[in-house]
């Protein structure tokens, strides 16, 4: 446990990449072999499910340190991260008692799924027991999740290549998909071939940066291929060995989340990988994201989910053909092939994504225009001989967005934030005008600058009006220009519509808390663009 | 009347005529330590701990009106009698002890009760009314005895010089970063020091403090001097181009803040050191029950829940706005 301490305080501590891409490189060169596809797991978002939930950690976290609850609450939003809030709290322990390795807690913790509460709590508050301030925070963080430490997947692909020899693009692919830290050494997974072991194995997905400036900069129009940008959830539908499965890019198994999916285990052949958007889709038009989120996170789906937000996939791209890895074949034939596949497949659950055909670089820019009817967000722009890559690439594929929504709108309720924003009040909610009314309708908590945050946060200090607890009502007096990508109806927000991705574009100091727009002016666009 | 009442200036004694650390100009000053939201520009007479008059010059002016006393050592106002004990925040830090009659009242200023071997160890009053600082007042703020943190302070620089790298810590520039120079003399050959830091510097040895020589930073210091020496700058000389001169080096930051990851990360600094001239939770809790007193007032800091708390566990205690901790807070 010490040395993945270590490792968790060098990762987020640093600031700089080749640090942390060092520190990890002599973890995975000399930490136990048991330890490892644990940390693997871990930062890849295989963390194993929670056997004991943060009320439980908190309460009992409260009897061994004797505080009041409101206390701990202060701390917490001091703080801002449980797991270190009660690092911080528990009373000191004499001397270090424990040197059980890190997957000794993980395979312990696992173990408890089955255990009583009493049971539960006599384990965490003896290893609380245990461990020395600093080892605390790990375990909590073991239990609590989200190793939020600055690691990405791809730094730790790129650290785990150089400690193995093996190219990051090949590696990435063998710690995909199914796997039980429990029951695989990090040997098994870097040695097998490709798929032999796990026929689920999806592809990495290739990302693209936005573009920034005009598209005029790429070159010829001719060898580039446009289509639409859809808001979905970008997965891929593996067809191997008889069976299907869907993964979505957080590399989340969900292929029981889709029925609508079930029919294509027949009507595709064994050896296809195939790129493209989870999206709800009626009467050749896809839903607003807000219907697809009633589909995500829901074990069984109801009758009337699947008659209201029906659910296709979208194909982009072909990565796998009659068993073949064709990802270095280029996007023209790639396409072609997908064409003829999605074509014999003959489902409606399975769609191509049009292309959008344009001669010049004019006549593209006026397409983009259209974006908003056709239910997208804007363009993707892909090389018609890129290869299909590995992960966030700049170069041969590019997203050409439109310009946002947006609305000015004034600060009326302001939250301490968490991690690195700790201890700050970043997290804002905004309103518009209704006669005489403020209404919030909508949280944002990105676009502003670190000088912005902190002038933001004495002004928060000085202008709220409660002591205790971590929403601050504030004087309505700090108007923001809110940008947004879309609008939909919600009965859920006092409102009524439900925004995606709000931030902060601008602070409009020119604007008076009198001068912000007004819930008409929401309601206009939400019948503008409902889609 | 109380002997110290709350005003728009500051803390107040009406019988005495004369303020603790006010704010707005004003007549008469009693000023706890050299820190600039305590000790303001613009009074008629200042009354402080001896140590603190040449730091007290050298901030608001050599032409103020001041007078140093020892501690300990008592001054009569109109009657009211005025005594300064050691606070341990930094040097010349004092608490103001006001006696009128049999009543007493204590102001602490900013205080820690460790002995950093340089402010003086803080001296618990018995009093009926104290009025103490709380910066670091919720449970979250435990620190470690400076022993520990400097010893892994020297295995910091130590492990930067076999990565061929300069250590600059970064300190507030009066206190802090002194309290490191007289802690880390045995362990570094030679400490280079911001002109932030140099010019308070020079005060305190002129006054005969024992602290090591330093040199003060040029653009002709020799990069190759610097090699296995300590740097020390200020917190605001994070970021700026007199850093640069200093690449390839290793930055850590000395300030009770650090106790929290999001601080240190906000930072952008290679080591956070929970170093503190502030009282942590379990030195606030010991130093009000030492007091004895019956009733508390709160300042600075996380003074709601401090004054929450105490009230729960049978202190009298509320919380007063003061215009205290504007400039080391940040630190």
């Amino acid at each position: 446990m010490q040395q993945f301490t270590q490792l968790v305080k060098i990762l987020s501590n640093s600031t700089k990449t080749n640090e942390k891409l060092e520190a990890l490189r002599q973890y995975f060169a000399t930490a136990a072999e048991r330890d490892k596809p644990w940390v693997l797991a871990l930062f890849s978002g295989r963390r194993p499910r929670r056997t004991v939930n943060s009320a439980q950690l908190k309460s009992w976290c409260i009897q061994a340190a004797g505080l009041p609850e409101w206390l701990f609450e202060e701390c917490y939003h001091t703080v801002g991260d449980l797991a270190e809030t009660i690092a911080l709290l528990l009373p000191e322990t004499p001397a270090r008692l424990s040197s059980h390795p890190l997957h000794y807690w993980l395979e312990k913790l696992m173990a408890l799924e089955k255990a009583t509460e009493a049971e539960k709590q006599q384990f965490i508050q003896a290893a609380w027991q245990e461990l020395d301030t600093g080892e605390r925070f790990v375990f909590n963080k073991l239990i609590t999740g989200g190793f939020r430490i600055g690691v990405s997947q791809q730094m730790m692909v790129n650290a785990l290549a150089q400690a193995y020899g093996i190219p990051p693009a090949t590696l990435s692919h063998m710690i995909s998909g199914n796997w039980d830290p429990r029951h695989t050494s990090l040997e098994t997974l870097l040695h097998e071939n490709h798929g032999s072991a796990d026929i689920s194995k999806p592809y990495p997905f290739y990302l693209a940066y936005a573009l920034e400036g005009e598209p005029a900069t790429l070159g010829p129009p001719g060898d580039w291929a446009a289509e639409w940008k859809w808001d979905g959830i970008r997965g891929q539908l593996v067809k191997r060995e008889g069976q299907l499965f869907v993964w979505s890019r957080g590399e989340e198994l969900i292929t029981e989340k889709f029925p609508e999916y079930a029919p294509l285990r027949d009507a595709l052949p064994d050896g296809t990988v195939i790129d493209g958007e989870i999206l709800t889709w009626a009467n050749d038009f896809p839903l607003p994201f807000q219907a697809l989120q009633t589909r995500i996170g829901r074990k069984n789906v109801t009758r009337k989910q699947l008659q209201e937000a029906p659910v296709v996939f979208l194909s982009y791209d072909l990565l796998e053909w009659q068993g073949r890895d064709i990802r270095d074949t280029p996007l023209e034939q790639r396409r072609q092939l997908l064409e003829q596949l999605v074509e014999q497949a003959q489902n409606p659950a399975l769609r191509l994504s049009p292309l959008v055909t344009f001669d010049n670089w004019e006549q593209l820019a006026q397409l983009r225009q259209q974006s908003r009817e056709k239910g997208s967000e804007g363009l993707m722009l892909k090389k018609r001989s890129s290869a299909y890559q590995v992960g966030r690439k700049r170069g041969d594929w590019w997203k050409w967005k439109i310009d946002p929504f947006t609305i000015d709108a004034v600060m009326i309720y302001a939250q301490k934030g968490h991690g690195r924003r700790a201890d700050l009040y970043t997290d804002y909610t905004f309103a518009v005008r209704d006669g005489e009314q403020l209404v919030p309708f909508t949280k944002a908590y990105s676009g502003l600058t670190d000088k912005e945050i902190s002038e933001v946060d004495a002004w928060v200090k000085r202008n709220s009006l409660e002591k205790f607890g971590p929403v601050r009502t504030v004087k309505p007096g700090l108007v923001f220009e809110i940008a947004f990508e879309g609008i939909a109806a919600s009965k859920r927000h006092k409102s009524g519509v439900a925004l995606r991705f709000p931030r902060m574009h601008r602070w409009r100091r020119d604007k008076t808390a009198q001068e912000i727009n007004t819930l008409a002016d929401l309601q206009q666009l939400l019948q503008q663009y409902k889609g | 009347m109380p002997v110290l009442q709350f005003t728009d200036k500051g803390i107040y004694c009406a019988a005495g005529d004369f303020y603790i650390d006010p704010w707005q100009p004003v007549q008469r000053a009693v000023v706890t330590h050299a820190h600039s939201d305590h000790a303001r520009w613009g009074h008629r007479h200042y009354l402080c701990q001896q140590d603190s008059v040449p730091l007290l010059q050298l901030r608001l002016g050599a032409d103020i009106s001041v007078q140093g006393i020892p501690f300990g050592e008592a001054v009569y106002y109109n009657g009211v009698r005025i005594s300064l004990h050691p606070a341990g925040h930094m040097v010349g830090s004092a608490q103001v002890r006001v006696q009128q009659g049999s009543e007493i009242w204590v102001v602490s200023g900013d205080y820690k009760v460790e002995n950093d071997g340089l402010s003086g160890q803080f001296e618990p009053l018995p009093c009926q009314v104290f009025i103490t600082e709380c910066t670091f007042g919720l449970p979250i703020y435990n620190w470690q005895p400076q022993g520990i943190i400097f010893s892994s302070i020297r295995e910091w620089i130590q492990e930067n010089q076999r990565a061929g790298k300069h250590s600059i810590l970064l300190a507030y520039s009066l206190g802090k970063a002194q309290r490191l120079l007289y802690n880390l003399a045995d362990a570094v050959p030679r400490f280079y020091v911001h002109g932030a830091i140099n010019a308070a510097h020079q005060v305190l040895l002129a006054n005969g403090h024992p602290l090591p020589p330093v040199h003060y930073i040029t653009p002709d210091t020799p990069k190759a001097d610097l090699k296995d020496g300590l740097i020390i700058a200020p917190p605001s000389a994070a970021g700026t181009a007199w850093m640069r001169r200093f690449l390839p080096y290793a930055l850590g930051v000395c300030s009770g803040w650090m106790q929290v990851r999001g601080h240190m990360r906000r930072r952008n600094a290679d080591a956070g050191f929970a170093l503190s001239d502030h009282a942590d939770w379990p030195g606030l809790l010991q130093a009000v029950k030492a007091t004895g007193a019956e009733q508390v007032y709160t300042t600075h800091g996380f003074s709601s829940a401090f004054a929450r708390y105490l009230q729960e566990n049978g202190i009298a205690a509320e919380e007063v706005r003061t215009a205290f901790g504007q400039e080391e807070e940040e630190v």
